[in-house]
Order: structure tokens, then sequence, then C-alpha cells
């Protein structure tokens, strides 16, 4: 009894998305810093081709060499290496792409919510039309006029996923717009760039949060799918995409070689998604 | 010479059903008018119209407002707002709504004098926290540092009412102050708006369906229906004999809590139907001249 605190529902909500906010922001900073970091941790070189050491399994596996910690593909090249090189792409993508396409997205639909009329009718249609392309086969068209490569795979994104932003942004601007805050601010000599910026969007802010980490993680999982039919960068560079790709032809002489990247990638967009939501908890100041 | 002259204001919906029908209004420097009508009879139209608020789905379609002897609809935007914030400021309806939930309560009543006025900072604060303590709160310090969910209904109603006052304007549009609140909390809030209008001689503009609010606040009033004024009259005279049939009936409506017998009186259906013919002929008028 000594202990006891009294019973408060916030403090339970707090400590539950602190958790998540930790584990989700531990596991992305681990892995930005094994990106960065790459060339000197990866225990052995991503394209070193080794036939003698083909289908290594996992150090706990028998038959396993050391060094090897994940075992090795089909050409002997370490899978653990490959996963770390790989980072390198999958977060490159997820922060420039998510980024880029957070900042087009919601300054669209900011502006579309908020000035109405024939701004919003504009981009509206704009929103509908673009939604109405099948995003795969929109990006394969994209990859295949622009040619392969990172910055392809970038432009990609962020033509196909502003849409995402922008609907969002629209309709909670629109709401925002409603509020008598946002009528005093124009009463009071606000302009309508002032009102924007000052009164809406810090409203909208936590809902775009939550919307470019989720975004971060679809990027990721955008790459991956592009590489796996092949659109993505040079064949030789790892990408999780591409080690997935290549793991499924082996997948029952050598299931490691599919199963670690998958798990890595299942992970890392986990983590983004969970680390938005951590964010709005802990952020928002209804919500706090 | 009155602060505020609206001169047959009309308003519509764009290609729409009309909202005002050549309403004309007159609010002199410190004084209180009421605008009383049932839902949609314009009455926030009219604050929304004069602030430059308006919806903008909703055209102003004819009649001048002036402000100070100037028309506001003949000013460009830019000018028009300047003019507005400068001597205008807005109660509005929903406490809950009207504070921005991303903002302390603080740079809430201090920004606009600071970026938009023109006023230092220590001396927005210093202002700020005058008015919390004109509008009785008890600790200035620790509500301006406060989010608004942090505070209650009645609490908020109370920095809004300051805030309004802020920069002394020469004119306050209330909306509604007090129907979003508490019914105990409302007598108080009245109370507060009636003292700080009287002391800083503001003229208000008071937009209410309460025609009890309206005999314990304002001096004058217009009675609307349809958008249409259908009674202009001072308060003294509006509760001793009200002159238009409709503006009669309400007041018969207003329930009566001294004796909780007599019931609800509606207003009868002939007076409606009067009051329709009369907007109907006012638009056949209108089409044919």
């Amino acid at each position: 009894m000594a202990e006891a605190k009294p019973l408060d529902g916030r403090s339970l909500v707090r400590r539950r998305a602190g958790l998540r906010l930790w584990l989700s922001a531990g596991w992305l900073a681990l892995l930005c810093a094994v990106a960065l970091l790459a060339p000197w941790i990866a225990p052995k070189d991503p394209l070193a081709q080794d036939l003698f050491l083909g289908r290594l399994p996992p150090f706990w596996v028998q038959g396993a060499e050391p060094g090897y910690w994940l075992g090795t593909d089909s050409l002997g090249r370490d899978v653990l290496s490959r996963i770390i090189h790989g980072a390198r792409v999958a977060l490159t993508v997820a922060l420039v792409a998510g980024t880029i396409t957070c900042l087009v997205g919601a300054s669209l639909g900011l502006i579309a919510g908020f000035l109405r009329g024939w701004v919003d009718l504009v981009i509206s249609r704009l929103i509908d039309i673009w939604m109405a392309f099948p995003p795969v086969l929109f990006s394969i068209l994209l990859i295949a006029v622009l040619g392969p490569g990172l910055l392809s795979i970038i432009i990609a994104i962020v033509v196909i996923d502003w849409t995402r932003f922008a609907r969002v942004v629209r309709a909670e601007a629109m709401a925002q717009g409603a509020m008598d805050y946002v009528a005093s601010a124009r009463v009071a000599g606000r302009g309508r760039l002032g009102t924007m910026v000052r009164e809406i969007l810090p409203n909208v802010l936590p809902t775009i949060v939550v919307l470019l980490t989720l975004e971060m993680g679809i990027a990721v999982i955008v790459e991956a799918i592009l590489s796996f039919v092949n659109l993505s960068i040079s064949t030789d560079d790892p990408t999780w995409g591409g080690m997935i790709s290549e793991g499924r032809t082996s997948v029952h002489q050598a299931w490691w070689v599919l199963v670690f990247p998958l798990i890595t990638l299942f992970l890392t967009v986990l983590a983004f998604s969970q680390l938005g939501e951590g964010l709005k908890d802990r952020y928002d100041p209804v919500l706090r | 010479m009155s602060f505020l002259s609206i001169r047959n204001l009309s308003v519509r919906l764009k290609k729409g059903p009309s909202l005002l029908r050549r309403v004309s209004l007159d609010v002199a420097a410190g004084e209180v008018r009421g605008l009383v009508g049932e839902s949609g009879a314009g009455k926030s139209m009219i604050g929304k119209a004069v602030l430059g608020i308006l919806p903008p789905s909703i055209e102003v379609t004819g009649g001048e407002i002036l402000l100070d002897g100037v028309d506001l609809l003949q000013l460009p935007p830019a000018q028009r707002r300047k003019r507005i914030g400068a001597t205008c400021a807005l109660i509005p309806q929903d406490p809950l709504t009207a504070l921005n939930p991303s903002h302390r309560i603080g740079p809430q009543i201090t920004d606009r004098l600071v970026d938009i006025l023109g006023w230092t900072r220590p001396d927005a604060e210093t202002r700020a926290r005058e008015l919390l303590a004109e509008v009785q709160i008890a600790d200035p310090d620790r509500v301006l540092r406060s989010y608004p969910h942090e505070l209650s209904g009645g609490m908020r109603q109370r920095i809004l009412i300051a805030s309004a006052f802020a920069a002394e304007p020469k004119l306050i549009v209330a909306d509604e102050p007090t129907t979003a609140l508490d019914v105990t909390v409302q007598k108080q809030i009245l109370k507060l708006i009636a003292g700080m209008q009287a002391r800083h001689n503001t003229a208000l503009l008071f937009v209410t369906h309460d025609l009890g609010v309206v005999s314990k606040v304002c001096q004058k009033l217009s009675v609307l229906y349809a958008g249409m004024v259908v009674e202009d009259a001072t308060v003294a005279d509006f509760f001793a004999a009200p002159r238009h049939a409709y503006s009669a009936a309400l007041l018969a409506a207003t329930p009566k809590y001294t004796d909780p017998s007599a019931g609800l009186q509606p207003v009868p259906d002939a007076v409606i139907a009067a009051v329709q013919a009369e907007v109907a002929a006012f638009d056949k008028g209108l089409a044919h001249g």
C-alpha cells in the first residue's frame, strides 16, 4: 500500500504510448546507425561472391561457417552484410521520398482545404484523376520512362503518393477552417497566409506527422516492390526487395535468404507507423 | 452619428435564396443593440457581414455597411480587413472551438496586438494580465500559460471576452455568447459583458434568440424574420408594446418561469402565415422594382 498512486487514465495511456515510441524510435535509430556505418560494421563485402560458400545456413544451424552470421545466398554472398547495406537504400528512399511527398501533398491539401473555391476545385479534381490510376502499374510505367535508379524511385513515390497527404490534410484543414478561432483571427486582421500558417497548420500538424511516418514505411515497401520486379536501382547493389526476390527462387533450399530481409522490412515498416502514433500521443496538445 | 450604420443590406447564397432582405440598422457609439429572431432568420449573418467573415458560398448583393462613415463594401479587401481589425472584435458563440487548441492562452491574446497592431510584447503581456483580472480570473499568470483544453467552458468564454476588449475596439459583435454555456454560468457572463461594455463604452451588436437576455443587456433591438427586419425599437418600447404581430407573438412565446402551469405558447400559425406573406410581397416588389 505504501506506493499506491491515484488511478489516472492519462498516465496509463502515456506509459503505453511511451513504450511504443521508444521501441520504434530505437529500432529506427539502430537502423540509421547501421546504414551510416555500413562499410565499417558489415562483416563481409556485400558483393563478394564465393561459390564454395553458397547457401550457408545461419549460425545456429548445423553446417554454418563462422563469420557468416545469417548465412549466405546461392552466390555465396553474406546475407547480414547485404541487409546492412540494403538499409542505406531503404532509409534514403524512406526519408527523402517521404519528406518530399509530405511537403508537396500537405501543402496542396492545406491550400485547397483553407482557400476553398476554384483552387480547391482544381486540386480536388486532380486528386480524383490521380487516384484513378492503379499505383503499382503507374510506378512501373514511370520507372520505365525515367530509367531505373534511386532518383527515379524517389520521383515515382512522390508523384504517386502525394494524393495520400493532400486528401487527408484538405479534409482536416476544412474542418479547422470552420472553427470560430479562425473567424476571430480573420476579424483581428490576419491575412490568409498568416491564418493558414499560424492558426490552421499547428492543428493539422499531428495528422501530417502520422501520415509522414506511414508514408516512410510505404516508401520502403514501394522500393522493395520495385526491386522485386527488377525496376529499382542496379541489380548488383543490395536492396531488401532485391534480396527477397532472389531468395524466393531458392526458398526451399535456403529459407534464410528470403526470411531475414523480410523480417527487417516488416520491422522497419511497423516501426515507422508506430513512431507516428507514438509521436501523436505524446505531442498532440489535446490528447496530452 | 452612429458608429455602425447598415443600409439596405442584401445577402444571398450564390445563385440561391436570399438570406438578408434589405436590412437596415444603426448602432451608436457605446450603444447595445440586440438582434433577435428564430434560427435561420439571419441574425448571425448580419454580424458576419459586418466583420467580413461571410462564408465563401455567400455573397452580398447590395446595400452599404458604414463603419465610422466609411462603406466597408467599397473598400479593397486588405484595407477593409485592416479597418475592421483596428476597430472591431468578435465574441464567438462556442468557447470550445473559439480558442486555438494548439497555442497557449497568452499568445492567443497578445500575438494579435503585437503582430497586427504593432504593440511591444511587454505592453501586450501587461495588457493581457490586466484584462484577465478585469474578467475576474483569479490566477492570470497560470491561465496565460495554459492550453485551452485545460480550462472550463466558462473560463474560456471569459478569456474570449477579455481578448475581444484587448485592443479597445469601438464595436464588438457578440454572436450568442451565452448559448453554449451552462445556465448557471450564463448570468455571470452576461453581467460581465454588460459591465465591460459600460466601462469601455463599446458599441455592441448582441446576437441572441433569448428575449430575456435582450431585456437585461440591450438598449435597442431589431427583430428579424427570414432575413427581414420586422421591428426596430428601443427595448423599453418593445417590452411595453411590440408593434409587429410577429414580435408580439415572439414575446408571448417566451416561457414564464414564474408560472410553470402556463405551458409553452408557440407562435400562432396565422402570424407566421402573415409574416411569410409579407416576405413574399417584399421579394415580389424587389423583382418588379
